[in-house]
């Protein structure tokens, strides 16, 4: 049985383990922090799979690889929900809404009755939406969660290790899946912050995720169930891992007020801030040198390309094929 | 071209680097745009640990002169303290100098503009001030120390073109001598190509580009019309007139057929 090294235990690192396990792997999976945590970008992750919205601004694999993802975890996790995505913009910023449906696919034009009916606790708000009914969204923490008891429970070992896997990989097969943690070793990787918002209100139901589109601040809102939502997130060309501006927080929140006034009288929970590792284009990256292999590079698209990354990662390792995802530049 | 600050630029297209879909588009935009000028908005956030250099670098490697902002600043305070971390960060004394006074129109506040201008040129800047079309504002910042001055076209980001070509007009004519570039507000190319027919010596632009559906093709499509405006000014443009005048002699032509 091939013995393969993980280094890094968030998405990234826990698709890999999964998808190498599967082709029945002995894998090990080091973590600096040993359990998955408020150190990984995951956490903080909204947990969207919404490969059609994504294709307003990212690259076509990311449509196209995107689209594995709905099912994978719903394989591997059964913690789906496949409910769709509803995008909406207030009537003075209409021509994001015609722009954002220009600009992706897969969806339907409904009236302000169709999303009274959807969601019903923003009934009457809204006049048009575009509702992309084969997207669906999870709750990162307990996905990643049920990954991890997965793995456990098939023989997969975690340590807790701020391991070096160009040490490890002098010893057999390392996939280096820490993210930013791993720009030190790769040039052209940069941090992408990202800021979010856990409130929990109990006078919003939401069914699905919401997009509110605004021409300066966007803003998505992922329901988790029980009144507890997300709201994400900030965009910001900086590597800073920590540091949350007021700027932002007014930013999110005032959008979510706009999206129900009732999100004013939320309870904030958590604020969360991370960097996202992104290459130049903001597409993944395998790379290889002999026994190192470095998997990065997901920008915020880590539950939604982590399927096709890893499902690359293991057959490259298993298949001799080369993946769409390598690039020319050695691990 | 004129002379920006004892720089003379190649084109008259300055881009800017925000809200494009990855650093390779944006790349492949400046590219393609041939834009001699890049603005960068600096956050102070960034700035703190010098979290943003991943970012810089790429914008350094554009290797087209640098002109960082103090976008999204509401007073002289900000403004001046961000120019100044852009100074330490580009290593360059160019600032544009955004000083906003209304937020849904982001239209500037020039009497704050006025007195971050003359702190900033006191202190060594170039500064490149976003102003509005208004003569007088325009004539104090020279006065403090500006040597180059930028009227919107319309607000930020609203692609509405010129708004006011009747005062941008007469702001070209009262200041023949000194380098105007349009602002803000533009959306398409022949907007570009008509600022530049009227005589302006630069555009800058930023969403009309990175928000088109393809960047690098748009970015393409506004050096194109800024060539052209360029070249239609300097080639002294006909007058319009109201009574046909026919191109060809009609004298002589056969008429009884």
């Amino acid at each position: 049985m091939t013995q393969i090294t993980i280094i890094g235990g968030g998405v990234a690192g826990l698709c890999v383990a999964r998808s190498l396990r599967d082709r029945s792997a002995d894998v090990r999976v080091f973590d600096r922090h040993g359990a998955l945590g408020p150190h990984a970008c995951s956490w903080w992750a909204g947990g969207m799979l919404a490969p059609f919205c994504e294709g307003e601004s990212a690259e076509e694999p990311v449509v196209r690889l995107g689209q594995e993802a709905a099912d994978w975890w719903d394989a591997k996790t059964h913690a789906v929900n496949r409910c769709g995505t509803l995008v909406i913009s207030l009537t003075r910023d209409k021509a994001e809404l015609i722009r954002f449906g220009r600009r992706t696919s897969n969806f339907e034009t409904i009236s302000g009755a169709d999303i009274d009916a959807l969601e019903p606790d923003l009934a009457g708000r809204f006049n048009t939406g575009l509702l992309f009914k084969d997207e669906a969204h999870l709750s990162p923490r307990l996905a990643l969660n049920h990954l991890r008891d997965g793995l456990i429970a098939d023989g997969v070992t975690f340590e807790t290790a701020d391991a070096d896997p160009e040490v490890y990989a002098r010893g057999g097969l390392t996939v280096d899946c820490r993210g930013f943690q791993a720009r030190d070793k790769i040039n052209d990787l940069r941090g992408v912050k990202g800021e979010m918002l856990i409130l929990s209100c109990k006078d919003v139901t939401l069914n699905r995720p919401v997009r509110l589109l605004h021409p300066r601040i966007s803003l998505y809102v992922v329901p988790r169930g029980d009144g507890i939502f997300m709201l994400g997130a900030t965009m910001i060309e900086s590597s800073q891992k920590s540091h949350v501006t007021a700027r932002s927080l007014l930013e999110l929140l005032s959008a979510a007020y706009a999206l129900n006034p009732a999100f004013g009288e939320a309870e904030v929970l958590e604020i969360g801030v991370d960097a996202r590792p992104a290459f130049p284009d903001n597409l993944p990256r395998i790379r290889r040198n002999g026994n190192l292999i470095r998997a990065n590079g997901l920008f915020r698209h880590g539950f939604l390309l982590a399927p096709a990354m890893a499902r690359m990662v293991a057959e490259m390792i298993f298949d001799n094929t080369r993946p769409e995802m390598m690039d020319e530049t050695s691990a | 071209m004129r002379d920006f600050y004892g720089t003379t630029l190649t084109t008259g297209l300055m881009l800017g680097t925000a809200q494009y879909p990855s650093p390779a588009v944006m790349m492949d935009a400046f590219k393609r745009s041939a834009a001699s000028v890049a603005t960068v908005s600096l956050r102070r956030e960034s700035g703190q640990d010098r979290a943003g250099q991943d970012f810089w670098a790429i914008i350094r490697d554009l290797n087209v002169h640098v002109l960082p902002n103090t976008a999204g600043c509401h007073s002289v305070k900000e403004a001046v303290t961000t120019a100044h971390m852009a100074r330490e960060v580009f290593d360059t004394k160019w600032i544009k100098l955004e000083v906003i006074g209304e937020e849904d129109t982001l239209q500037p506040d020039v009497f704050g503009l006025v007195e971050a201008a003359r702190i900033l040129s006191e202190d060594g800047f170039n500064v490149f001030p976003y102003t509005t079309e208004d003569l007088v504002v325009a004539d104090k910042l020279l006065n403090v120390g500006c040597e180059v001055l930028m009227p919107w076209g319309a607000p930020i980001g609203s692609g509405l073109g010129l708004n006011n070509p009747y005062g941008l007009r007469s702001m070209r004519a009262h200041f023949p001598d000194v380098p105007l570039v349009i602002d803000a507000g533009l959306g398409l190319p022949s907007q570009a190509a008509q600022a530049m027919e009227m005589g302006f010596d630069a555009v800058l632009l930023n969403t009309a580009v990175a928000k088109a559906g393809d960047p690098a093709a748009m970015a393409e499509a506004f050096a194109g019309a800024v060539h052209a405006g360029q070249l239609a000014a300097k080639a002294d443009p006909m007058e319009p007139r109201d009574m046909a005048a026919p191109s060809t002699p009609i004298l002589g032509k056969a008429f009884l057929i």
